[in-house]
């Protein structure tokens, strides 16, 4: 599926021309450029490597080649997007930029979730926690109990428990693109998109 | 810089031609209404107790007594169903809420209009 790599820029709400009113998450995206191109003959399958944002910093030697061998600048960031047979075809040296959507289109939007750190059994599943009165002392958000006595004396496997919640791989589906912006590269987005402000999102065609 | 970014995509989506008002102005707020096909406009006139926000997300409260109740309105500021804002007075004010005016009654629940040199 085509797509673009950009950054989270943050949310705000917009009017439609009825006057409601949207949630929308403002992302800047591209222009990227097409790196490395990978084909049913060379790879096996049709799929394009894009570059995002210009890495000014240290870049590693391998990497260096790898831009050098596409005759490009280093990019900080790259990703592959697979193609279908029906998508155009790309050549090394492509810009894809957000022109590759259009109005009203629903996109996937994909991102690293904020991290929440380790947490209790309430806020992680949503537990209802102890009785809040009737005597109640020390009991308040525990999970209550995890199982069984001596069939089986032992915790189920993937018992809902506390733990480390968020900074993982998340996609949004099938959200509606409102506004797309391309003279300063923005697209806006119905509804959230997993991340901080600033944090990496790809945007994926359907 | 993402807060730039963020203004320059709300651009197109805020008034510009909005006049300037205070808390403690007495506005009236012209509001379209939409009743199944027919379009009409409502007004409502009360003093703006507060204002809140920044860019699209700008709203501002007014508040009115309608027969002896105290009717508040919150409305989006650059919302389209809002047709026309009007200075009606213009009030002296030494705060920026004026939530106060909730529980005082009849003269209590008054503003000071503003003095202004005359512009010529």
């Amino acid at each position: 599926m085509l797509g673009i790599i950009g950054k989270k820029v943050g949310m705000t709400s917009i009017y439609t021309k009825d006057g409601l009113s949207l949630p929308v998450t403002v992302i800047k995206a591209g222009p990227c450029e097409v790196v490395q191109v990978k084909t049913k003959d060379t790879d096996g399958y049709k799929a394009i490597q894009l570059g995002f944002e210009v890495n000014t910093k240290k870049v590693t030697k391998p990497l260096l080649g790898h831009f050098k061998k596409a005759n490009l600048k280093p990019y900080r960031k790259l990703r592959e997007f697979r193609l279908r047979q029906q998508e155009p075809e790309f050549k090394q040296g492509d810009t894809v930029s957000v022109d590759i959507f259009k109005e009203r289109e629903k996109v996937n939007c994909t991102g690293i979730s904020k991290g929440k750190g380790f947490t209790g059994a309430i806020r992680r599943y949503g537990f209802h926690g102890g009785p809040k009165t009737h005597g109640q002392s020390n009991k308040y958000r525990a999970p209550g109990s995890i199982g069984t006595s001596a069939t089986p004396s032992r915790v189920v496997k993937g018992k809902k428990m506390a733990g480390h919640v968020g900074s993982v791989k998340r996609t949004v589906k099938k959200l509606e693109i409102i506004k797309i912006d391309t003279e300063n590269s923005l697209i806006l987005v119905k509804g959230s998109v997993p991340g901080y402000n600033g944090s990496y999102v790809i945007i994926n065609k359907l | 810089m993402s807060d730039k970014i963020l203004r320059e995509a709300q651009k197109e989506f805020i008034k510009e031609n909005l006049p300037e008002f205070n808390v403690g102005d007495t506005v009236k707020v012209s509001v379209k209404i939409k009743e199944g096909e027919k379009e009409r406009v409502q007004v409502f006139q009360g003093i703006v107790i507060g204002r809140k926000g920044a860019g699209t997300q700008a709203t501002f409260t007014v508040r009115k007594m309608s027969s002896g109740v105290g009717v508040e309105r919150i409305f989006p500021l650059h919302s389209p169903n809002i047709d026309k804002i009007e200075v009606a007075r213009e009030g002296h004010v030494r705060r920026a809420k004026l939530y106060y005016l909730r529980d005082r009654i009849g003269k209590a629940a008054k503003v000071r209009q503003k003095k202004r040199p005359v512009k010529q």
